[in-house]
């Protein structure tokens, strides 16, 4: 086995140990915020490994670059589809893990929010700051 | 050992645990966005598992398939935010 052949294996490798480590978190974790502070870093960086050392193995470069393409469009998503998931989920009141100790969200938002661009016929009139119709 | 062989038979059973992990949390999960946080987890060990494929089988036409994977996988989860939101 050649340097770029054992590199690609510790890649490979730290890549599948830590999305097994992000799966796990998301069956242990006593919470949903919780398990989210879990997987939606483990998981991007595990998947990121993984296409990494699908980068270094390859033989062309034009694969190569794909696979790092592929890497920073995952870390381009990732946090954004993690933030939506974390804001409809507190907005819609999934019970927090009974030893938590800080919520500094707590009060601080519109508990009537709705989404503003919904289709619903009566909406959102009059309420929020950023009402593209009116 | 070649790094096929080691792809074949010493990562894919890590990350089919995985998926079987993830999958235990889609089946109970109690509320519909632990079910929505799993799917996004399973589509992020899909990935990597079509990367591992990708290498164990050299077939460097999958990289596509991974990038189109994440791809339907964020537009999911976006769409499932939404979704949650709007019934809040």
């Amino acid at each position: 086995m050649s340097a770029l052949d054992l590199l690609s294996v510790a890649l490979m490798t730290i890549g599948a140990l830590l999305l097994l480590l992000a799966a796990i978190g998301v069956v242990r974790m006593p919470d949903l915020f919780l398990r989210m502070s879990a997987t939606s870093k483990a998981s991007s960086l595990g998947a990121g490994c993984v296409l990494l050392a699908v980068a270094v193995s390859a033989e062309h470069a034009g694969v190569a670059w794909r696979a790092l393409a592929g890497v920073a469009f995952l870390f381009l998503t990732a946090p954004v589809a993690s933030h939506m998931i974390g804001r409809a989920a507190y907005l819609s009141g999934v019970p927090l893990f009974a030893g938590t100790v800080c919520d500094d969200l707590r009060g601080r938002y519109d508990a009537e929010h709705r989404l503003s661009s919904g289709d619903t016929p009566d909406g959102d009139a009059g309420r929020g700051d950023a009402e593209w119709t009116s | 050992m070649t790094v096929e062989w080691i792809a074949l038979w010493v990562i894919s059973p890590v990350l089919a645990l995985a998926m079987l992990l993830a999958l235990l949390r889609l089946l109970i999960g109690p509320s519909t966005p632990d079910r929505v946080v799993a799917l996004d987890l399973l589509g992020a060990i899909g990935i990597g598992a079509i990367g591992v494929a990708s290498v164990a089988m050299r077939e460097e036409a999958f990289l596509d398939v991974a990038i189109v994977v994440g791809l339907v996988g964020f537009l999911g989860t976006v769409a499932f935010a939404r979704y949650l939101e709007r019934q809040a």
